[in-house]
């Protein structure tokens, strides 16, 4: 049950785009078709969930007993910077048809804020969450990043066809229906 | 182009928000108001400008292989001082702005000038750079941050303009897409004007 609160807490109170204003970077850039959205969204949620696990790992049994918590910023962008790198290596190897889907978005995903984000709220001491607890913390927030984009890009898709006045065109459309959409969510806000 | 110019162009013909859209996660997130919006955007300027000027100085002892996790370690120094600093001595300020300050590091703002400026250009263009990218972001957040304070609470950096509820979207979530959306098309046309 406690799983479940975190995960529906992750995918509609506390989305991570709409109402956290993280991953806004990949959310505007690669949602111009749902095929690539969806690509996008499982690198996100391969690598979050593993950034994850070794950050909360880093953090609670390194930084933590040898009193260096103001190394967290450094090694965490590190963390996830070899993860990445290491994980594009192993999928190449290991799945190529994996690699053929996710490869473009990995390199991404370095600057992909919401990786980073995610990671340092998930040892935040006001959520006291063990490690089961921070991995499905990581896996909500992964699927409600899933959940926005591919949402997004249906729109997007469509609003391609329509006459957007001249100087809406392309981006200001597209944040202006990401507000619409952020409203749509506030309708989730106090369901946890 | 002239130093003058290198100076100017990230305030309206490459702004960074408004152009690039480039650190658009601090600049939805924290503009709640328009002094966090300024303080924010002055807290990437301190990091932009020290991350170009190392950048610029270090260039050619680093190996084309592996410059981009040397940035990514020079950059997180300077957010690591300047997190420190701002928890130290303005930390009202830090609290709202909250974890946007660690995440300066993943800012695709900084790390593309690294990248595409400072890495290829003498150390004084590379300042001017850093400097004039950084008030160009300050300056799309302070202005995003004071139309969202003004429609949402009635107020301007914390003096009330008109008395009475103003309309709380602007300050919650949805306004800030809005409002940043309008922004760019304006954005767009004063751009169309000038150059």
């Amino acid at each position: 049950m406690e799983y479940i609160i975190i995960i529906i807490g992750a995918v509609f109170v506390n989305n991570i785009v709409l109402a956290q204003f993280l991953g806004i970077c990949p959310y505007l850039g690669v949602s111009a078709r749902v095929s690539t959205s969806i690509g996008m969204s499982g690198a996100v949620m391969f690598v979050m969930t593993l950034a994850t696990i070794v950050t909360f790992l880093i953090f609670n049994y390194i930084l933590v007993p040898l009193d260096i918590t103001y190394l967290q910023t450094i090694s965490y962008i590190l963390v996830v910077a070899s993860l990445v790198q290491m994980v594009e290596l192993i999928l190449k190897k290991v799945s190529p048809a994996l690699y053929q889907a996710l490869g473009i978005f990995l390199p991404l995903i370095v600057t992909n804020c919401a990786i980073l984000g995610v990671t340092i709220l998930a040892v935040r001491e006001d959520y006291g969450f063990h490690l089961l607890e921070a991995v499905v913390f990581a896996i909500g927030h992964a699927l409600g990043f899933a959940l926005t984009i591919i949402l997004f890009a249906g729109i997007r898709e469509h609003l391609d066809l329509m006459d957007v006045p001249k100087g809406m065109r392309g981006a200001p459309a597209a944040l202006v229906v990401a507000g619409i959409l952020a409203l749509a969510f506030m309708g989730f806000a106090n369901l946890v | 182009m002239g130093q003058l110019q290198n100076f100017s162009k990230g305030f309206i013909k490459d702004n960074p928000v408004f152009v690039l859209l480039l650190g658009l996660c601090p600049a939805l997130g924290v503009t709640t108001s328009a002094f966090n919006g300024l303080g924010m955007g002055l807290a990437t300027t301190f990091v932009l400008f020290s991350s170009n000027l190392v950048v610029s100085l270090i260039k050619n002892l680093i190996p084309a292989k592996v410059r981009i996790p040397s940035f990514i370690v020079v950059i997180a120094s300077f957010v690591t001082i300047t997190d420190l600093v701002m928890e130290a001595f303005l930390p009202a300020l830090y609290d709202s702005l909250g974890l946007f300050i660690p995440l300066i590091v993943v800012n695709c703002l900084v790390m593309g000038r690294a990248e595409a400026f400072a890495s290829k250009n003498n150390t004084f263009s590379s300042i001017v750079d850093g400097l004039g990218m950084g008030l160009g972001f300050a300056f799309a957040l302070t202005l995003l941050g004071g139309v969202r304070e003004i429609l949402g609470a009635g107020e301007f950096f914390g003096l009330t303009l008109f008395a009475g509820d103003g309309m709380l979207v602007f300050v919650l979530a949805p306004g800030a897409f809005i409002v940043l959306g309008y922004l760019v098309a304006l954005n767009n046309i004063v751009k169309k004007k000038l150059y």
